[in-house]
């Protein structure tokens, strides 16, 4: 292609305008980054600011008569409402139960609250329904009280779904994102991206063909698993995560902040099957911060550590567990990560969600 | 992955890196064009193994980047009309224009969809014939085949009611004004190996003879890159100044015959501004006059926008490989992926963004 003489570019500099702050709620408030974190920040917490709460963990751990109950609440709005290995009524229940597990609570009651648009059909209602109840069947636990709210046509995307969930803690059991401390292990249940991928497999403009299933599952008998390999002398568990929205990314960099310690990962222990490591490099995404659904991190002591990865190992949904990584002194924070090549890269939290890359 | 874990792996490129230290005996600063490359150089540390004497600046291969603030703000304004559904790749929603962005319009109701491909823009305009769908296209020759490709769909089937917001920048025409700028410290580049693969590597034979400066147009995984540096330097250490082609895997010498009509029977060259660099004569693609009808600079009358950028960031400096995105007084203070400055911080391919995300630690220390 030809070309005329080039003018000299050197002295035109140009530069945006910075935006003013932000008055209006963006999707990226929901995408459990640093827009969802500043969000809690500055409006949530002010407002409700309470000890259990202040602990910032997936569920609140409350005092009753002696007894110590976890409990927590989750709103699904995923679409599509039905995807491969799941739909929106098993997820109601998988999520609740997993936010109670991560605390080591045994869950034991759920609420169910629908707001359905007006027109939604009355058989995707009955599948989502059945779906739900058989989840709660299979994890022991009951949908014990309900709401319905039905919303004007054009007001409701379909179906959404809030559940709040009860457990109760066992004795000695103290987990909490705080409590990681150099020297602890980073242990990983199994491969990462599958819900998210598989969702976004389904995603009007962009189906794909892929046998790639979400993970979505209740992880509390994992959970038990783990937890009966430490003991009361010997509480080796520091702290548990489901990494959901922003994936292992945002859930190890809230740890790593919560607890003012580093967490180094070494890329090539990372467990990601291979479909969906094609189609992120298709896309542009990183995995480390898919959502998945039936995984969780735990932070443990160096000590416990092999026994903790046995018994994960030893449970069908911890089968592809690993050691990914290790806390340490140094960039308290930060989470960082060893590539193949032996040099280190940061391991951010997104600002939103993750946007496919244009070429 | 089969054919792409052989270019990650870690004793090939050690191996290299130890080939490009016995090569390298004198200071030599390197460009790699495409932000891809970028991105890969800073996820993977491909830096921290060359010798000190090997500096990699980063080029203005960045698509987002460069694309000018009025074509930004044109298309938070179409999308604001409530006639209007503007459809774009995912990477353009974040960056900001002069006082607002593209998710914030979507905030604001705009109709603002994400696309992984421009037929999907003229998928939505097929199904929703009462509204006008506008893709905001950009990016470099890489994209731009299936642009015209929408384009051309579009007037096949007599679609009114979809049109294109383009702006279409050219690889050569970059590498020519940074050559003959006074300031410019470059001495070999690494030439995108997308942008060769649908335009082959025959246009930068002129740029190679005009300025006897080597090229090597190069893939995207840590070894390409590496084994990319390595033909640069074995080039300048010998006095040599040829274009070579390391990604032979993907790119041939005339490169994608098809792709290349298409976007000669939709596209026309033009002027055009580069966000951050400023106007560069010929280096751009608009649609041509048979295509007017699907023009949305035509199709809306949006007025000439000019906007005036004030001086806080040095995208321009980083955009032409002058300055470091470190060497930024505002970058990872008033400058995050949050907040940007700039789009060089919002851009998945940007080399701020690349920084800030892989490499603040070594900021930290």
């Amino acid at each position: 292609m030809s070309t005329k003489t080039p003018v000299d570019i050197n002295l035109q500099f140009s530069c945006p305008t910075p935006l003013p702050a932000r008055d209006t709620i963006l999707l990226g408030h929901g995408s459990g980054g640093k827009l969802s974190a500043e969000l809690i920040r500055d409006i949530f917490l002010p407002a409700f600011q309470n000890p259990s709460l202040a602990r910032l963990d997936d569920q609140a751990i409350v005092n009753v008569n002696g007894q110590r109950l976890a409990i927590t609440t989750d709103s699904f709005v995923v679409k599509p409402l039905f995807f491969p290995g799941g739909d929106i009524g098993s997820l109601a229940v998988h999520g609740t139960i997993n936010d109670l597990a991560m605390g080591g609570a045994t869950p034991m009651f759920l609420s169910a609250a629908f707001i359905i648009e007006e027109g939604f059909s009355m058989d995707e209602l009955r599948r989502v329904v059945n779906s739900l109840r058989r989840a709660a069947a299979e994890a022991g636990v009951h949908v014990v009280t309900g709401d319905t709210k039905v919303v004007e046509k054009g007001k409701g995307d379909g179906l959404f779904i809030n559940t709040t969930g009860i457990g109760l803690v066992p004795e000695g059991v103290d987990l909490s994102a705080d409590r990681a401390r150099p020297g602890d292990k980073v242990l990983l249940s199994g491969s990462i991206g599958d819900h998210g991928i598989a969702i976004l497999a389904q995603r009007e403009g962009l189906e794909f063909e892929t046998t790639i299933q979400s993970d979505s599952a209740a992880l509390h008998a994992l959970v038990a698993r783990m937890l009966g390999v430490s003991s009361n002398d010997n509480p080796g568990i520091r702290c548990m995560r489901d990494p959901t929205r922003g994936g292992v990314s945002s859930t190890l960099n809230e740890i790593a902040e919560r607890s003012q310690v580093g967490i180094e990962l070494e890329e090539s222990s990372l467990p990601i099957h291979e479909e969906v490591r094609g189609a992120c490099e298709l896309l542009g995404l990183d995995p480390l911060y898919v959502a998945n659904e039936g995984k969780l991190l735990a932070i443990v002591a160096p000590e416990a550590a092999d026994a903790v990865l046995g018994a994960m190992r030893g449970h069908p949904l911890g089968a592809e567990a690993q050691i990914i990584g290790t806390v340490q002194i140094e960039n308290p924070g930060l989470v960082t990560m060893r590539t193949p090549l032996g040099t280190t890269r940061v391991v951010d939290m997104l600002a939103g969600d993750q946007l496919p890359r244009i070429c | 992955m089969k054919y792409l874990d052989e270019y990650r792996d870690h004793r090939i490129a050690r191996a290299l890196a130890a080939e490009i230290v016995q090569a390298t005996t004198r200071p030599w600063v390197l460009m790699e064009i495409c932000g891809g490359q970028t991105h890969t150089i800073m996820r993977y540390g491909i830096d921290e193994l060359l010798p000190r004497n090997i500096e990699i600046v980063h080029g203005p291969g960045c698509p987002v980047c460069v694309t000018p603030l009025e074509t930004v703000d044109k298309a938070i304004a179409l999308a604001l009309r409530p006639d209007v559904i503007l459809v774009s790749y995912g990477d353009m929603l974040r960056v900001p224009g002069s006082h607002s962005d593209l998710f914030r319009a979507k905030a604001q109701g705009a109709d603002v969809r994400i696309a992984y491909s421009p037929t999907e823009a003229v998928k939505i305009a097929r199904a929703n014939p009462e509204r006008k769908v506008v893709f905001l296209a950009i990016g470099f020759e890489t994209t731009a085949p299936a642009n015209a490709m929408a384009a051309w769909q579009a007037k096949r089937e007599g679609l009114a009611n979809f049109s294109m917001l383009v702006s279409h920048v050219l690889v050569p025409p970059a590498i020519r004004a940074l050559m003959v700028s006074s300031s410019n410290r470059v001495q070999g580049f690494i030439a995108p190996g997308h942008v060769c693969t649908v335009m082959g590597c025959k246009e930068y034979e002129s740029l190679v003879h005009d300025f006897r400066v080597p090229i090597v147009v190069g893939g995207f995984e840590p070894v390409d890159i590496l084994e990319a540096v390595l033909m640069l330097v074995r080039q300048l250490e010998a006095g040599e100044a040829k274009l070579e082609n390391q990604y032979v895997r993907s790119v041939s010498y005339q490169g994608n015959i098809p792709a290349q009509e298409i976007m000669a029977e939709v596209f026309e060259i033009a002027d055009q501004k580069w966000r951050g660099i400023g106007p560069i004569p010929q280096s751009g693609l608009r649609l041509s006059s048979e295509y007017a009808a699907y023009d949305a600079d035509r199709v809306f009358d949006l007025g000439e926008i000019t906007v005036d950028e004030p001086a806080e960031c040095i995208s321009a400096q980083v955009l032409q490989g002058l300055k470091k995105p470190t060497d930024c007084p505002a970058f990872g203070m008033r400058c995050t992926p949050e907040n940007p400055l700039g789009a060089p911080m919002v851009s998945s391919e940007g080399a701020c963004a690349a920084y800030y995300h892989y490499r603040r630690h070594a900021v930290a220390k």
